[in-house]
């Protein structure tokens, strides 16, 4: 029996009945497991834009959501308005926050107008305007949630990504990292600017709100442009919605 | 008598030091400089390595007399891949946060040299048992190197282990900072984990003379 697996006809057969035992098995798991990792993605949604505007359950040093059973509840107590804003339209739209972003900027790459979506939350009195944005860090995607006051200041954000160097890149999702642009002024005399991820600034505390820099991380460079970016490309298309809200 | 006979008790305890997989195979090494700045990504890594070389190796081992060998490597990147990919859904699926954290180690998993090695050299010629076996002994030898490359890298980088700061605060200056000590910023960057598993070896090697080669 030695020659039979060596032959090119049980070679091509075994390889076509590989594919399709692997292929059927993964199909299954995948469409099988679905529901629940959409619930699951779902939910991450709702506990992002939430942490971005404040409502999040932080200790000292670490960043948590609220927890997933709650998420749903406290979205709705806190989101006031979800809006979709596409050129001088702006609706609104219960589920905007299901808008794939990713979707929309391959669809503004083809010619059409972008939906923006914008979550308008209130809490303690303050109105934060909440922007999902997404850019490219050294590996993968990164994305971040981006609460903002209707001056374009920043009041909270959420950063994550798919894959960057953990230690690393990885740590734009840490406390240390993301509590650093709270209070940060996108905007400089007025005009959008955007806030660098600077190495060297002369302001590792980062006390100084209005020079559109904070503090990078060390050996994280290529994400920490990507997250600049990000913030400079994406959040400018907000700009037109924001000069609306002056009046 | 144990629960394994001697020689089976070596496909585990062989790999762990005189046979370890990073050390003196110098396997697997692009994962180990990849993620050891944190030892808690270490970890993940080391787990998830010693169920997928474990699970792995009796996969290809139960398959190994049906496996053309003219397209043996391809047959068992697919195993890997769809073991891998598997456990991620599911993960996804039911533990959500957890998948998070390990889908930055999907591709290192499916690409790890450790796990087509012992497909190669082991699984494909033994039996299920002795199979898995060797792969929970590599995989284990391989964990270990892990964790003492990104136990010392995260405790002299970031004076922190398992993110929980051991050393003081180094912006409050406080504990061994207050003395003066700085975290040294070289310790998170690639480069010193390649120094880090130089040093095991040099020390592993003047331990064990029979190690040196000419």
């Amino acid at each position: 029996m030695e020659n039979r697996t060596d032959k090119n006809s049980y070679t091509i057969l075994f390889a076509i009945g590989m594919v399709l035992v692997v292929g059927a098995l993964l199909a299954f798991a995948a469409s099988f497991l679905k529901p629940n990792i959409d619930e699951n993605k779902r939910l991450e949604k709702q506990q992002n834009i939430l942490y971005a505007m404040g409502v999040n359950e932080n200790d000292e040093s670490n960043a948590n959501f609220v927890s997933t059973a709650d998420a749903p509840e406290l979205f709705k107590k806190y989101i006031e308005k979800q809006l979709v804003i596409q050129g001088a339209d702006v609706v609104e739209d219960k589920e905007a926050y299901l808008i794939d972003v990713k979707k929309e900027q391959t669809n503004a790459k083809a010619g059409n107008e972008r939906k923006l979506p914008l979550f308008v939350g209130k809490k303690d009195n303050k109105t934060f305007y909440i922007a999902p944005i997404r850019g490219k860090g050294l590996w993968d995607a990164i994305w971040a949630y981006v609460a903002m006051d209707k001056n374009m200041v920043v009041q909270g954000v959420f950063f994550d990504h798919k894959g960057e160097t953990a230690g690393l890149g990885a740590n734009i999702n840490k406390r240390f990292f993301m509590d650093d642009f709270i209070g940060e002024d996108l905007k400089n005399n007025g005009t959008f600017k955007g806030i660098d991820v600077a190495k060297g600034n002369a302001d590792p505390l980062n006390k100084d709100k209005s020079d559109n820099e904070v503090d990078a991380i060390a050996g994280a460079t290529i994400t920490g442009n990507g997250v600049s970016a990000m913030l400079k490309s994406e959040l400018k298309l907000y700009v037109p919605y924001f000069e609306t809200l002056k009046n | 008598m144990g629960l394994l006979s001697k020689k089976d008790a070596q496909l585990i305890t062989d790999p762990l030091a005189d046979n370890n997989p990073i050390t003196i195979q110098v396997l697997g090494i692009c994962s180990a400089l990849a993620i050891t700045a944190e030892l808690k990504a270490s970890l993940v890594m080391a787990i998830s390595v010693l169920f997928v070389l474990g699970l792995g190796n009796v996969v290809i081992s139960l398959m190994r007399n049906i496996i053309p060998s003219k397209i043996r490597i391809i047959v068992q990147l697919i195993v890997v891949a769809a073991l891998v990919i598997i456990v991620d859904l599911v993960l996804k699926a039911f533990a959500y946060e957890l998948s998070k954290t390990l889908s930055v180690f999907v591709g290192l998993i499916i690409t790890n040299c450790i796990i087509m090695g012992r497909f190669e050299a082991f699984a494909l010629g033994n039996g299920p048992w002795k199979s898995f076996l060797d792969g929970i002994g590599n995989a284990v030898g391989y964990g270990v190197i892990l964790i003492i490359v990104g136990f010392f890298r995260e405790l002299f980088g970031s004076g922190t282990l398992f993110g929980i700061p051991v050393l003081g605060d180094p912006i409050a200056k406080t504990g061994l900072y207050a003395i003066g000590y700085e975290n040294n910023g070289f310790m998170i960057m690639p480069p010193m984990a390649l120094i880090v598993v130089g040093i095991i070896i040099w020390i592993q090697r003047t331990k064990n003379k029979a190690l040196i080669e000419d």
